[in-house]
């Protein structure tokens, strides 16, 4: 702990870099799960391509995809593109699934209602598929929220930043203390993620906590 | 022999369930619980095998304090059957079937043989044996919860609403299958529902709850009907308790002849002539066709109920469902004896009770 | 490209790829192993007694939170290179999932079924192991295999701090800017998880009930 106070400005520095790290992968990633989820949700052909490749993709190890990427798109292994395609890739793979459940649970009387009612299908998608389909999606948004903040620290082994940076550090200098504040640092980010994530969701979703 | 003494029980919210309890099930009867949702059947029912434990009083199950018995084993001894069966998903039927048996240490070999006899002591292929719980009708699945409660030849059976989640039709199945097992095995029987004509129809004694866990009335079936302690009862048992009451009577209704014609004969008809087989069963009923025909299947008009000669009711019911108002009797083979008719019921019905057969 | 992975002379000797392997396999084994001994017991306790539910999620939703890579160096600086640190890590990543899947799977039983089992006079004991866990299972597979392919995935890592396994071609490959040999380790990774699950979908298939497929595909009719 003291570690953090002694060097805050470098501690500060980190989190900066380890944020913009996990969380620029999560919201891309979240976008393009959700006409990918949407295609998985409505096409059997679809779900049968993609969730086998989403299982597969989540079995490759997240340091090879990090020293693979620069090689395949030609960039230099420090390049931060260099985590945050891995970690898009690993939040597609999650969202997918997640969305296209949460897609296929809207009841199918409410959709039917809606389409009585003379909703166009992409109003109808807006305002009523995905906003009821929202709490599944929040979960699995969780879960790849925390994941990805704990697998930034990977890119650290090949030099990227973040906590990792600590990681890395303190086992070179044999110093525990940087070790146990980087682990403090990701811990302490991933509960305050989970826990606005969790907020929002109450927040978007407020009929389903009603009548409880 | 089952004795509920002053039982009551107060869930940890407050509510009470049961109200200070005092009935006696006799050995070797088919007693029933009825009343509305909610007035205590299921938690009486439950502190017999000590899935609930009373907040006060005793049940003795045969002179026994339940109490005194380690829940386990006490179950072991006493069958329980539940409304969704509360089969294994996992186990075979047989292997269901099989649980008590082999949890009271039996061998293998012969539990599974023990299971395959009481397949077909209700009514089941044992080559059901075989499936998974899955793999059956929902009254399939009650004949097998039945069976797993019968495996160990338990004494006392403790039935809760076993066959309210299954159709009209295969529920009445299940209770004629009932009473005939009840004739051969002779058990102590507590069955709970919510419906009175089950009640009425299984019962030798029926027990009416009330909403808050009081027992309204012990009675048996006719001076349910006739003599309703109050008017909770009164009500409960229904508007056409008049009607019902006929279930309980077996008076003599007079069986008149009736003019019948076999399929393929020719025959001139006037009145109504009832078409039977070769064996005489009924086949129809034929009614003012012009000059002589040869009786075929299209003519007949179908028929009614018919009456096996038990009781008052199903005399009248025959009668009534009968497009000629002549109710087809036939004897134990399915074979035509004559026919009756209502006035004579409710001429029977009125020397029943002059002669004080129908209790006030 | 695949030129590093098909050539013969990295298919032998003390480093090559079999052994590599076997090491991946074993780290990944044993590991599941010392996994499911803690966290199944643990997950089918609270699961049984409904007490504790929000210690099980709680702890697996902070363990989840946990980086791998820093347990890891942490337990090596403490305790020194080798095994030890990296079952520590590995086990840590496992339990989550694996007690998750069977707290959520002993949750899901039908509370008819487990008051039938308790009815025909069935021990908590014999209500747990009998009916509770088998019925269970498909949920705790599924938490299992999550944590196999996570496992194998992460094992890589190992190899940061000496250890064995097929990281040692990710990081050796890293360090002399071989390309063809981190290519090499990340397809191999990829295939094992892919083997190992197909393995436990296989005891799946033999030790779940066919009473427990959904309805029209299981057991003979
Ligand atoms: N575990 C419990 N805790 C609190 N109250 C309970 C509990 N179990 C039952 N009750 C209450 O006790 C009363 C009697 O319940 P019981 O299940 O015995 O009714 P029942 O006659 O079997 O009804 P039904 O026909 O609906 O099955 C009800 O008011 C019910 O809400
Ligand atoms: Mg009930």
């Amino acid at each position: 702990m003291t570690w953090i106070f002694e060097n805050w400005d470098r501690f500060w520095e980190v989190t900066g870099v380890h944020l913009r790290l996990s969380v620029v992968p999560v919201l891309i990633g979240f976008v393009l799960s959700i006409p990918l989820g949407w295609l998985a949700s409505r096409s059997a052909t679809a779900r049968a391509i993609l969730f086998p490749l989403a299982n597969i993709l989540f079995t490759i190890p997240s340091i090879a995809l990090i020293v693979i990427t620069p090689v395949l798109i030609g960039v230099k292994i420090l390049d931060e593109i260099n985590v945050i395609v891995p970690l898009t890739i690993y939040t597609i793979a999650l969202m997918v699934r997640s969305v296209a459940d949460a897609l296929s649970a809207v009841p199918g009387h409410v959709t039917a209602a809606a389409n009585a009612m003379g909703f166009r299908p992409l109003r109808r998608f807006l305002t009523v598929d995905f906003p009821l389909a929202l709490p599944v999606t929040i979960a699995g948004l969780r879960v790849a929220t925390v994941s990805n903040i704990s697998m930034v620290s990977v890119g650290a082994l090949v030099g990227l930043g973040g906590y990792g940076q600590l990681f890395t550090e303190g086992y070179q200098t044999d110093n525990t203390a940087k070790v146990f504040a980087g682990l403090i640092g990701t811990v302490v980010l991933a509960v305050l993620a989970d826990g606005l994530l969790l907020l929002l969701g109450r927040v978007l979703t407020p009929w389903a906590r009603a009548g409880r | 022999m089952i004795e509920f003494r002053a039982v009551t029980k107060r869930f940890e919210d407050g509510t009470i369930a049961v109200d200070e309890l005092d009935l006696t099930v006799e050995a070797g009867t088919i007693t029933v619980f009825v009343g509305p949702s909610g007035c205590g059947k299921t938690t009486s029912l439950r502190m017999v095998n000590r899935m609930i434990d009373p907040t006060s009083g005793t049940i003795l199950v045969d002179g026994k304090d339940v109490l005194t018995v380690d829940p386990p084993t006490l179950r072991r001894g006493i069958g329980y059957v539940i409304q969704q069966a509360g089969l294994f998903p996992h186990r075979t039927v047989l292997d269901n079937v099989a649980t008590v048996p082999l949890l009271s240490g039996w061998d293998r070999r012969k539990a599974r043989t023990r299971a395959a006899e009481l397949l077909e002591i209700v009514g089941l292929d044992p080559a059901f044996g075989k499936r998974y719980p899955a793999q059956l009708s929902g009254g399939q699945q009650q004949r097998v919860g039945v069976a797993r409660a019968l495996a160990a030849d338990p004494p006392v059976l403790l039935m809760d609403e076993p066959f309210s989640a299954v159709d009209p039709v295969v529920r009445e199945g299940l209770q004629d299958e009932l009473l005939r097992l009840q004739a051969e095995l002779d058990k102590t029987i507590v069955f709970v529902t919510h419906d009175i004509d089950e009640a009425l129809k299984l019962g030798e004694r029926v027990a009416v709850f009330q909403t808050g866990g009081h027992l309204a009335q012990y009675a048996k079936p006719a001076e349910l009907l006739s003599a309703p302690a109050n008017d909770f009862v009164a009500s409960f048992v229904g508007r056409d308790r008049g009607y019902r009451t006929l279930t309980f009577l077996h008076a003599d209704v007079p069986v008149h002849p009736v003019d019948t014609a076999k399929l393929g004969q020719r025959v001139a008809v006037t009145d109504w002539t009832l078409v039977v087989d070769d064996q005489d069963r009924p086949k129809g009923w034929l009614s003012g066709v012009d000059g002589e025909i040869e009786v075929s299947d299209q003519d007949l008009i179908a028929g009614g109920s018919l009456y096996d000669g038990s009781t008052l009711r199903g005399a009248l019911d025959a009668a009534l469902s009968s497009p000629s108002a002549l109710g087809v009797t036939v004897d134990d083979n399915g074979a035509v004896v004559g026919v009756v008719r209502a006035d004579d019921v409710i001429k029977a019905l009125a020397k029943a009770r002059a002669a004080g057969e129908v209790p006030k | 490209m695949g030129g590093w992975l098909f050539d013969p002379a990295h298919w032998s000797g003390p480093t090559g790829i079999p052994v590599r392997l076997l090491e991946h396999l074993g780290y990944t084994l044993m590991t599941l192993l010392i996994a499911a001994v803690i966290a199944i017991p643990l997950g089918a306790f609270v699961g049984h007694t409904g007490k504790g539910g929000f210690v099980v999620v709680g702890l697996s939703n902070a363990l989840r939170a946990l980086p791998t890579t820093a347990v890891l160096i942490l337990v090596v600086l403490w305790a020194g290179l080798g095994d030890f640190p990296v079952y520590v890590a590995l086990v840590l990543l496992a339990i989550p999932p694996i007690m998750a899947g069977t707290y959520a799977g002993i949750r899901a039983v039908d509370p008819v079924t487990v008051d039938a089992a308790r009815g025909v006079g069935m021990r908590e004991s014999g209500v747990l192991l009998k009916v509770e866990i088998p019925n269970a299972l498909p949920l705790i597979y599924g938490g299992f295999r999550g944590a196999a392919l996570q496992v194998v995935a992460t094992a890589t890592i190992a190899a940061y701090t000496g250890a064995g396994g097929l990281g040692r071609l990710v990081f050796d490959g890293l360090a002399l800017q071989e390309f063809g040999q981190m290519l090499a380790g990340a397809v191999l990774v990829a295939l094992l998880a892919v083997l190992v699950d197909l393995g436990f979908a296989g005891l799946q298939r033999l030790t779940v009930s066919p009473g427990l497929r959904p309805v029209g595909t299981g057991g003979k009719t």
